[in-house]
């Protein structure tokens, strides 16, 4: 579904991305861990090409998006994107903030959309703020709102860029059970986290990245429970 | 005493006759009115149109085709590099010399386009400080850049700006008076007319000057209440 080729990302001279291979099957939830600056949110954001890589290749669905020429809004709509800020459109009120891209990029009528907009807020366990603006709402219900409208683009993969790093401990939980959800649903997912315990819990697959570099992979069990690299083990005795 | 009552009542004599010959005489206050209903009409549609110009100057200057860039960037550095006077004399004496329409509309395009320069610099302050998490968050539900500028990031600008466009509209009330140099439609023409069948420039000026003073004074207390109202429904 996303096959990743020899992905290099510089910033100035500052190498972020320094050759990343990597498959992502359909149905995979691949979470993404590793110390700050390490490249794993500059990898995630040139998977939907909010950051254009400096070199390498990445296909989505068989189709290269790196090539000149693709259409990116029509590859942005088959991912959705969870941000660390959630970004929420404070001008407009959650039940817009849901169903403005799919009217205005997938041209559904208002009344769909808004039908869509209300089993989606059901389903993230918020009806009942519709009608509100973002700044009515606590972070993790922003965070939830945030989850829904990526949801509305119908997406096929979701990629969350430390979704519960700006919340406070206790509106974690709430977000991470909406993206538990999502999982169990058999959704794509590619998350970047610091929650080891979602991690261990959800993930098929762990990437350990440092120095713009996948370090090391593999299952939960193998990654927590017996890691190889001497930068994993020093990474997790840290953060476990 | 006697010298002093005898002073005081010809002050009030030369006060009264020079308000009754300003304003009273053959009706003159309609000049007054009349003068600042265009005045106030001019500076609003100069407004307006400035914003659509200013609009369009900063989606310019923003955009990342160079030709666009440029020609934004020349128009708010020529209109802010020459003085609006001379910007004025020109296109009331020279490109609209010989065509017949209202000088009101002649008056409101010089202004509008002046105003516009300054009005581009500021809805391009208002763009940047959109976040950009919130371009972000558009681009990667789908939406193109044009969709995203207009749906999510302009209308967040503009809020941020209304108070800074409303001032705009203040200050073109007084600048506006440079039209008194071409026509006799604004409050200055109002004075001008007083003054050539008085022959005195005391009077109508300093009874414009009030005017000026007391219409400025009360839109600026207006906008500090709509900047503190504004303040309050941002925090909710």
């Amino acid at each position: 579904m996303i096959t990743v080729k020899n992905l290099h990302k510089h910033f100035g001279k500052l190498e972020v991305l320094r050759g990343i291979d990597e498959h992502i099957a359909p149905g995979e939830k691949v979470v993404v861990i590793g110390p700050s600056g390490s490249g794993k949110s500059t990898f995630l954001r040139c998977l939907n090409l909010l950051e254009t890589p400096t070199d390498g290749e990445i296909y989505i669905d068989g189709e290269c998006i790196t090539a000149k020429g693709t259409n990116v809004n029509k590859i942005r709509e088959k991912m959705g994107m969870v941000f660390q800020q959630f970004n929420l459109f404070p001008h407009l009120t959650i039940l817009d903030n849901i169903t403005l891209a799919p009217i205005k990029v997938k041209k559904m009528q208002k009344q769909d959309a808004e039908k869509l907009a209300y089993e989606l807020l059901e389903r993230v366990g918020l009806v009942d703020k519709a009608a509100n603006y973002p700044a009515q709402l606590s972070g993790g219900q922003q965070q939830r709102i945030a989850i829904a409208r990526a949801l509305a683009m119908n997406p096929e993969i979701m990629l969350f860029d430390e979704p519960t790093s700006a919340l406070d401990p206790e509106m974690v939980g709430e977000v991470l059970n909406v993206m538990k959800d999502l999982a169990t649903a058999g959704m794509t997912m590619v998350v970047v986290t610091h929650e080891m315990g979602f991690a261990r819990e959800v993930a098929s697959r762990v990437l350990f990245m440092d120095q713009g570099v996948i370090m090391e992979q593999g299952t939960p069990a193998e990654l927590f429970g017996n890691p190889q690299n001497e930068r994993t083990k020093s990474f997790l005795s840290k953060v476990l | 005493m006697g010298g002093l009552s005898a002073w005081f009542s010809s002050a009030y004599e030369w006060i009264n006759h020079g308000l009754y010959s300003t304003f009273i005489t053959d009706g003159r206050w309609v000049w007054f009115v009349s003068g600042l209903k265009n005045t106030l009409l001019i500076s609003l549609f100069s407004v307006l149109l400035g914003l659509v110009l200013g609009l369009i100057a900063a989606l310019f200057r923003l955009s990342k085709v160079k030709v666009l860039n440029a020609v934004g960037g020349t128009y708010v550095d020529i209109i802010r590099g020459t003085p609006t006077m001379v910007q004025l004399l020109i296109i009331y004496y020279i490109i609209f010399a010989s065509v017949p329409i209202p000088k009101m509309i002649v008056g409101i395009i010089a202004f509008g386009i002046n105003s516009g320069a300054y009005i581009a610099e500021i809805v391009r302050g208002g763009i940047l400080s959109v976040n950009k998490g919130q371009t972000e968050a558009g681009r990667s539900l789908g939406l193109s850049g044009r969709q995203t500028m207009s749906f999510i990031v302009l209308p967040q600008a503009l809020k941020n700006i209304l108070p800074a466009l409303a001032n705009e509209f203040i200050v073109l009330i007084k600048e506006t008076a440079v039209i008194g140099m071409v026509d006799n439609i604004d409050l200055v023409g109002a004075a001008k007319k007083v003054q050539s069948r008085t022959y005195d420039y005391f009077w109508p000026l300093i009874s414009i000057a009030v005017i000026y003073y007391v219409v400025i004074k009360f839109l600026s207390v207006l906008l500090s209440r709509f900047e503190a109202h504004l303040r309050k429904s941002d925090i909710r």
